[in-house]
């Protein structure tokens, strides 16, 4: 381009600020197509909370309730398995459920509101395998000091009845506990509480 | 060694660079007529973006498309805007094409050394035809599922193999679940096709030179222009001439395309038209159907010509013919001229009757037939194709201006 008798500073401003308009322009233009990976309404309205009855859930036994797509662990626990959840903690990584994992009104040993009920999400925080429900004491495959908890089958974590990792394992923290309320004592609602929708 | 020589020695970046735009020397004179093959690039590439992004949401499956066609529009964030882009961008395709067309038939670009340039046109127009065509089942709503009913029926007007050729095209008996599933794949294939052969046209384009409005080959001309001693004296480089106007273009058609899109997607009915917000219903045709605006002039041909001696082949050959005189255009013109500047009243005359031609044809494609309408559809019918057969005659009897040495203003 020819640049005689050109007011060379002039140019630059305006080639600097039309091309600076064009790029917010275009970053507004790619608002929408971002946007519109995210979760779409009817993605949203299902991953609404979950409404479980545990009316019927015996003791020892587990139920699963699928919360956004994901399962969710409702175990009632038995009062061996509280005592042990609460004196037998040497073997796990974060006892006293330091790392955020879980609701604050949930930050206990039981990890739960009331101690009868584990509510956790059962997808194992090492790469997202849902680990095995494993209530028996002592079995062949696990060691004599298995105190019943969850196995992940696909790399070996392990986690105890309220859902804390073990030492030496590949997973690194304690499984989510989602945010729930008791709706009444037979009925809890998983993925929200007080505070409101997770 | 710099980042640039050192890709230069692997990848011909800059010579490209230059040759296709820095050191491309178009004509000096072009006017507003010459945006519309970038907008038509501009439009493409809207087509393929925003088409992409409605099949992740989209089903191509009987049972499912026009719910998630809706699915797109209530729910997916954004989806409404995202398919506004996509059924306007249809219809701005081929205003913009249209005019594109129309700039070539004023300026004689289809005229020698451009014949294989407009050829390629053509084809490129064909395929995005059919690509739209396949498209607008997609929806799954009545007109779309009707219009196809229709259009694949035209295929089994031919003698012999015409109806298991419908068949064939439908993979049913009826439009059905495997008719709008190979559509979806057609129609996703197309766009890729299309972007191949734009590169087709603009590697012709730029082998022969472009045409401009006075028609002078700027080749032919004398040498020597402020960049180059051996360029011709009437060409400026395409960036950052050319490539600066266009952009001042594609704000303009901006302007308006988003007007549409925000305030009148539906356009009135003629972008969008209302029997497609209804499920397709293979019981229940609609009082009235029509394709979209784009198609109408050839729809109106093709109900303009009866059916005699017990086949109504005749009006899908007047159809046919329609589209494919215009690929003989470049034989058709023997005019001494290029451009319509120099042209005499005949050409001139015959050019604007063409324009009310095919703009009355397309109003009647989009009309329910009647006598007259018919008989107006066939008398414009006989003068479109009077317009492309008389044209060696007219256009050799014309009186012509001189044609001056360098362009003009």
């Amino acid at each position: 381009m020819s640049s005689q008798g050109v007011d060379l500073k002039k140019r630059r401003m305006l080639i600097t600020a039309t091309a600076g308009i064009g790029a917010v322009g275009a970053g507004f233009a790619l608002v929408p197509f971002l946007s519109y990976w995210q979760p779409s309404a009817r993605a949203k309205a299902m991953g609404a909370p979950e409404e479980a009855d545990i009316s019927k859930l015996e003791p020892g036994a587990l139920m699963r309730v699928k919360w956004r797509g994901k399962v969710c662990w409702v175990v009632r626990r038995t009062e061996e398995t509280l005592k042990n959840l609460k004196e037998n903690t040497d073997h796990l990584v974060d006892p006293d459920s330091e790392v955020p994992q879980q609701p604050e009104y949930c930050k206990n040993y039981h990890r739960s509101i009331k101690p009868e009920y584990l509510i956790a999400v059962g997808i194992c925080t090492h790469l997202g395998c849902s680990p095995t429900y494993r209530p028996d004491i002592g079995p062949a495959d696990l060691g004599a000091d298995w105190q019943g908890g969850f196995f992940c089958p696909c790399h070996g974590s392990k986690f105890d009845l309220a859902a804390r990792v073990f030492k030496g394992v590949p997973a690194p923290t304690n499984l989510v506990i989602p945010p729930h309320k008791y709706l009444n004592d037979t009925t809890v609602l998983i993925g929200a509480d007080d505070g409101g929708a997770a | 060694m710099s980042l640039m020589t050192w890709i230069d020695e692997r990848f011909p970046a800059t010579k490209v660079w230059n040759e296709h735009l820095a050191q491309y020397y178009a004509p000096k004179n072009f006017n507003f007529w010459y945006f519309f093959g970038s907008l038509a690039m501009l439009v493409l590439v809207n087509q393929i973006v925003t088409g992409i992004w409605l099949a992740m949401s989209y089903k191509p499956d009987a049972t499912l498309a026009f719910a998630s066609v809706e699915y797109i529009m209530r729910d997916v964030n954004w989806g409404w805007l995202i398919r506004y882009l996509h059924s306007t961008g249809a219809s701005a395709f081929f205003i913009v094409i249209y005019l594109h067309m129309f700039r070539g038939l004023m300026y004689g670009s289809y005229r020698k050394p451009r014949e294989l340039l407009w050829i390629i046109g053509m084809i490129i127009y064909v395929v995005m035809m059919a690509t739209a065509f396949f498209g607008y089942l997609l929806p799954w709503g009545q007109m779309s599922y009707w219009g196809a009913q229709v259009i694949v029926n035209l295929f089994s007007a031919i003698p012999v193999i015409g109806d298991d050729l419908s068949i064939w095209i439908r993979g049913d008996y009826v439009i059905s679940d495997a008719t709008l599933n190979r559509f979806f794949a057609l129609h996703f294939l197309l766009p890729f096709i299309l972007a191949a052969l734009v590169f087709v046209h603009i590697v012709a384009l730029h082998k022969v030179g472009s045409n401009n409005p006075d028609g002078i080959e700027i080749k032919k001309g004398p040498k020597g222009n402020r960049w180059s001693d051996t360029a011709p004296a009437d060409g400026i480089p395409f960036h950052p001439y050319y490539s600066v106007k266009d952009i001042a273009g594609v704000a303009g058609f901006l302007i308006v395309f988003l007007g549409i899109v925000f305030f009148a997607p539906e356009m009135g009915g003629y972008f969008l038209e209302a029997p497609n917000f209804e499920p397709a219903n293979p019981l229940k045709t609609p009082e009235h159907i029509a394709p979209v605006w784009y198609f109408t002039p050839f729809y109106a041909i093709l109900r303009a010509v009866p059916s005699f001696a017990g086949t109504q082949v005749w009006g899908v050959i007047a159809m046919g013919a329609a589209i494919v005189v215009l690929f003989f255009l470049p034989w058709l013109d023997k005019s001494p001229v290029k451009s319509i500047r120099y042209k005499g009243p005949i050409f001139k005359g015959m050019i604007a009757m063409f324009v009310v031609v095919f703009l009355i044809l397309g109003y009647l494609g989009m009309q329910p037939a009647t006598p007259g309408r018919t008989l107006l559809a066939q008398v414009c019918t006989t003068l479109y194709f009077v317009f492309f057969l008389g044209m060696p005659i007219y256009s050799k009897m014309d009186k012509t201006k001189p044609v001056p040495e360098r362009v003009t203003k």
